[in-house]
């Protein structure tokens, strides 16, 4: 029977689908929610920055403690992602290739930094690491600063950070079973040569998003990092909290100029990771399914 | 005898798989290990393989004791029952894994590793299919780039575990011919692990029984099944020959007379 002889069949083309009301009133509702929630602070942000024309903005990066925030960010950022990258695959690959006592609990371990608010992730490191803390005179003596210093703050931002590779990872590697692991390693391959040339392709596009989605929170981490860096203009601020600096201090076109900075990043990755989703499409899906 | 497998055990936590588990087998021999799942078999084929180690017991291979080689310098070629082929690889880069990935004093040349892999494709009849990927192949065709890949290798032992099950009953029957053919031509010790007894009846030289972790019976086809030496072995055989027995009533018209 042919659509237009069922007004029925040809209003509902399938069983899934619904009312069309009822889509129009769905879409309506996740456009209006993303236009809100999302787009609108972006705008916001971009036309502060610009509010009084683009000179004035680009002043704002030339400032000497504005340039020392990015460059501190760009550091923290260069160490705590392969750092998190490391860990992560250790974490995904010990977790989906072997079987051990305590898995399951290392599995949810791993979630604490998502769960724990970022502020208290960044005063448990005062509290171990800081001068009245478990190993303040110890360090002290030993002449080794971390809180207030660049080593607390990548330690705050690895922290927070840690989940994004290790969560991606797992469940593709687990999917993908140890089967051709054992094969390479039956076929002779060296337990390096394997991970190189067979675990590491397979997992590669799942690893390049989180470490897109990893780098993007590494650089706005603001709650951990605003804990033990100690707010030090031109030395241990980042940008986000050279961002609260600027704007405590009235100067919002700077303010925003920083956080157009920031927002630009999320979206260079956001547009990144579509297009590898775009380009790379066939590929993804081979790997995926099989 | 030159594949000897003496008394091998082995546990997973507290689930015995192997329960002290001894046969031996000439070289150049079709061995098939056949049993319903959970007999162990598939565990017996990955301690041959070195993909599982052996609580206790002995294997040796020519004389040599095969246990104590590391995987991957045991150079066993692996069929995995789910092909486990590279899905990132083409077919021609699979085929050329084992070769590639050799230590640069032992490796070919780029062009005699070519020249290997296009002989492979041929003796697999997958000739002109190297630049495909193994998601782009059917079942019948994955399973020989598994059988191709792991030829490649030269492999002094060829380890396959259910290389057949998943595949339709067809193709099944096609590839079972086309793997013994090949074994008579390449000549090498084949181990395979089934729970079809027709597979095994026809195919094996010797064909191994096993349940619970324990031979029942290892011997020729024709021995297994006229002379069963247990009443497992009895009944898991009892279906294949019940089918045949069954099978021409099964097929003819029934006629109804007329009183």
């Amino acid at each position: 029977m042919s659509a237009a002889a069922n007004p029925i069949a040809r209003k509902i083309a399938t069983p899934t689908d619904d009312h069309p009301a009822v889509r129009i009133a769905l879409i309506l509702t996740s456009v209006g929610f993303i236009a809100i929630f999302l787009l609108l602070p972006l705008i916001t942000v971009f036309a502060q920055a610009l509010a009084h024309g683009f000179a004035e903005a680009w002043q704002a990066f030339r400032e000497p403690d504005a340039l020392s925030a990015i460059r501190l960010t760009l550091i923290v950022a260069g160490i705590a992602v392969p750092l998190n990258v490391a860990f992560g695959i250790a974490a995904a690959w010990a977790i989906s290739k072997f079987d051990f006592a305590g898995k399951s609990f290392l599995t949810s371990l791993i979630d604490i930094p998502f769960s724990v608010s970022p502020v208290i992730s960044g005063l448990i490191y005062v509290l171990v690491f800081g001068l009245q803390g478990w190993f303040g005179s110890e360090l002290r003596d030993m002449n080794i600063k971390i809180i207030f210093a660049l080593p607390g703050i990548v330690l705050a931002t690895t922290f927070v950070t840690f989940p994004f590779v290790a969560r991606e990872l797992i469940p593709l590697m687990t999917d993908q079973g140890r089967d051709e692991e054992e094969a390479a390693v039956s076929l002779g391959a060296s337990g390096w040569l394997t991970f190189r040339r067979v675990t590491l392709p397979n997992i590669k596009w799942g690893l390049l998003y989180a470490v897109l989605l990893c780098n993007a929170r590494a650089m706005g981490e603001f709650g951990a990092v605003s804990v033990v860096s100690g707010h030090i203009r031109g030395l241990t601020n980042t940008m986000p909290l050279h961002v609260e600096v600027l704007y405590n201090d009235y100067q919002y076109v700077g303010a925003f100029a920083i956080a157009s900075l920031l927002a630009m990043l999320a979206l260079v990755t956001l547009v990144l990771k579509s297009f590898l989703e775009w380009r790379y499409a066939d590929e993804i899906a081979a790997v995926h399914r099989h | 005898m030159t594949l000897v497998v003496q008394s091998v055990a082995k546990q997973f936590g507290r689930f015995p798989a192997l329960n002290g588990v001894s046969f031996e087998s000439p070289e150049g021999a079709f061995v098939a290990l056949l049993g319903p799942s959970g007999s162990g078999k598939t565990t017996l084929l990955r301690i041959l393989g070195g993909l599982e180690f052996a609580d206790v017991g002995q294997v040796t291979f020519n004389g040599v004791d095969w246990l104590s080689i590391p995987a991957r310098e045991r150079r066993a070629g692996f069929v995995f029952q789910q092909y486990a082929l590279f899905r990132h690889m083409t077919v021609a880069k699979n085929i050329a894994f084992g070769l590639e990935v050799r230590a640069r004093s032992q490796r070919p040349t780029r062009a005699e590793i070519a020249r290997r892999v296009e002989e492979l494709l041929h003796l697999v009849q997958l000739e002109g299919l190297g630049k495909r990927y193994p998601s782009q192949l059917s079942g019948g065709q994955r399973q020989r780039v598994a059988l191709a890949r792991a030829l490649a290798i030269e492999p002094r032992m060829l380890l396959l575990d259910e290389p057949f099950g998943a595949l339709d009953a067809k193709v099944r029957k096609e590839l079972r011919v086309w793997l013994r053919t090949l074994h008579d031509k390449t000549g090498i010790t084949t181990v395979f692990v089934t729970h079809d007894q027709e597979e095994a009846l026809q195919l094996a030289d010797f064909v191994a029984v096993m349940n619970a972790g324990k031979i029942e019976q290892i011997g020729a086809p024709a021995d297994i099944r006229e002379a069963p030496a247990t009443a497992f072995v009895a009944e898991f055989l009892e279906d294949v020959t019940n089918a045949r027995a069954l099978a021409p009533p099964r097929i003819q018209p029934r006629v109804v007379q007329l009183h």
